[in-house]
């Protein structure tokens, strides 16, 4: 069982995780000007790497929100968390994983196009947002 | 026939609905032990889903409908009136008691709406999606601990936490409304498995326990 941290909600099981493919195969700017091969390549034809890969995960069971992983596909060890729409990073450049940033980025699949202002809202009864988000696994 | 008309429309409604765990609730009291561990439904939570993003005038003018929109995973917000869970950055859900719904006379929904104008976001009606299980006792944790991978102990969960999670693998909103009290929303046609499954995990604490 893969322990997969959600930028939004922390770590949960896999089981509460929807797969997404490869991540950053762009669509077409023109569709209807690609030849039947280069569509179905779009459609179908994806990387098979071993190693380092780039996948859509989906948190279907908690927060419902897309972000993109970088997974080692043999060890299954998880190298980097980043939003939808975010470059590709690099593990060996040194940047570690990103794990508390919510994917709020404008060209997320989250519906704002800013990030949520925390400023005047009333909390109300809940705690104060700590770092890791309540239920958390460490 | 005017006696007809004295009812309210609440019993006329009432009298119709089964509520999704209704058949299980003999067995819910038969299987329940007194001070320890107990299962109830409370069926007909009304219950609004919201899709606004916090912070901006709508999701401000919604806010102060249901006192304030939860910040961050497992927050949980609101006033005498409603309570607001976090379900996701631009998502939540509202519950409120049986009567604030609107075939019965209560005006939240339509203050959601008023509020939300043509704003930018949703609020639907929700209060037939799921039903509410009130688990309750000194072990209530350690049922739901048999089938939820959360870390559910006080120190990481607090009272006033909701977490969408998987409890007996089906999907649900566990909120832990007191130090021994969670209200569990499964979708109502999960609610038979799931009541089943408590019943089943609660059977060990009805026996004396063993040294």
């Amino acid at each position: 069982m893969l322990l997969i941290s959600c930028p939004n909600c922390g770590s949960r099981d896999e089981t509460e995780f929807h797969y997404g493919g490869q991540a950053h195969v762009p669509y077409p700017e023109n569709p209807d000007e690609l030849t039947d091969r280069q569509w179905a390549e779009f459609l179908f034809y994806r990387d098979n790497t071993k190693g380092s890969f780039a996948e859509r995960w989906l948190h279907s069971t908690g927060c419902r929100q897309w972000f993109n992983m970088l997974r080692d596909t043999v060890t299954y060890d998880i190298q980097a968390i980043y939003p939808m729409g975010a470059p590709r990073p690099v593990p060996d450049a040194g940047e570690p994983a990103d794990f508390g940033t919510a994917s709020l980025a404008p060209d997320s699949t989250t519906t704002g196009t800013t990030g949520p202002s925390v400023a005047s809202t009333d909390l109300g009864p809940a705690e104060p947002a700590a770092t890791a988000p309540k239920g958390a696994m460490k | 026939m005017a006696k007809t008309t004295a009812h309210t429309v609440r019993d006329n409604d009432l009298s119709r609905r089964t509520s999704p765990a209704a058949p299980l609730a003999d067995a819910f009291e038969a299987g329940s032990v007194a001070g320890v561990v107990e299962l109830r439904e409370e069926p007909f939570l009304t219950m609004v889903g919201l899709r606004v993003q916090r912070g901006t005038e709508v999701g401000e003018r919604i806010a102060a409908v249901t006192g304030g929109l939860p910040e961050a995973s497992g927050g949980v917000s609101g006033n005498e009136d409603s309570s607001v869970l976090w379900l996701g950055p631009t998502e939540f859900l509202v519950v409120a008691p049986m009567e604030a719904h609107e075939t019965l006379g209560g005006t939240l929904i339509q203050s959601l709406r008023d509020a939300l104008g043509d704003g930018a976001g949703q609020v639907v009606d929700l209060s037939a999606n799921r039903t509410t299980f009130e688990l309750t006792g000194s072990r209530a944790r350690a049922v739901l601990e048999k089938g939820c991978s959360l870390d559910l102990h006080p120190r990481v969960l607090e009272a006033g936490t909701a977490l969408s999670t998987e409890i007996g693998q089906i999907p649900v909103v566990l909120w832990k409304t007191g130090d021994e009290s969670f209200r569990i929303f499964p979708r109502a046609s999960f609610a038979d498995f799931l009541g089943r499954w408590l019943l089943d995990a609660m059977r060990e604490f009805a026996s004396p326990e063993v040294p």
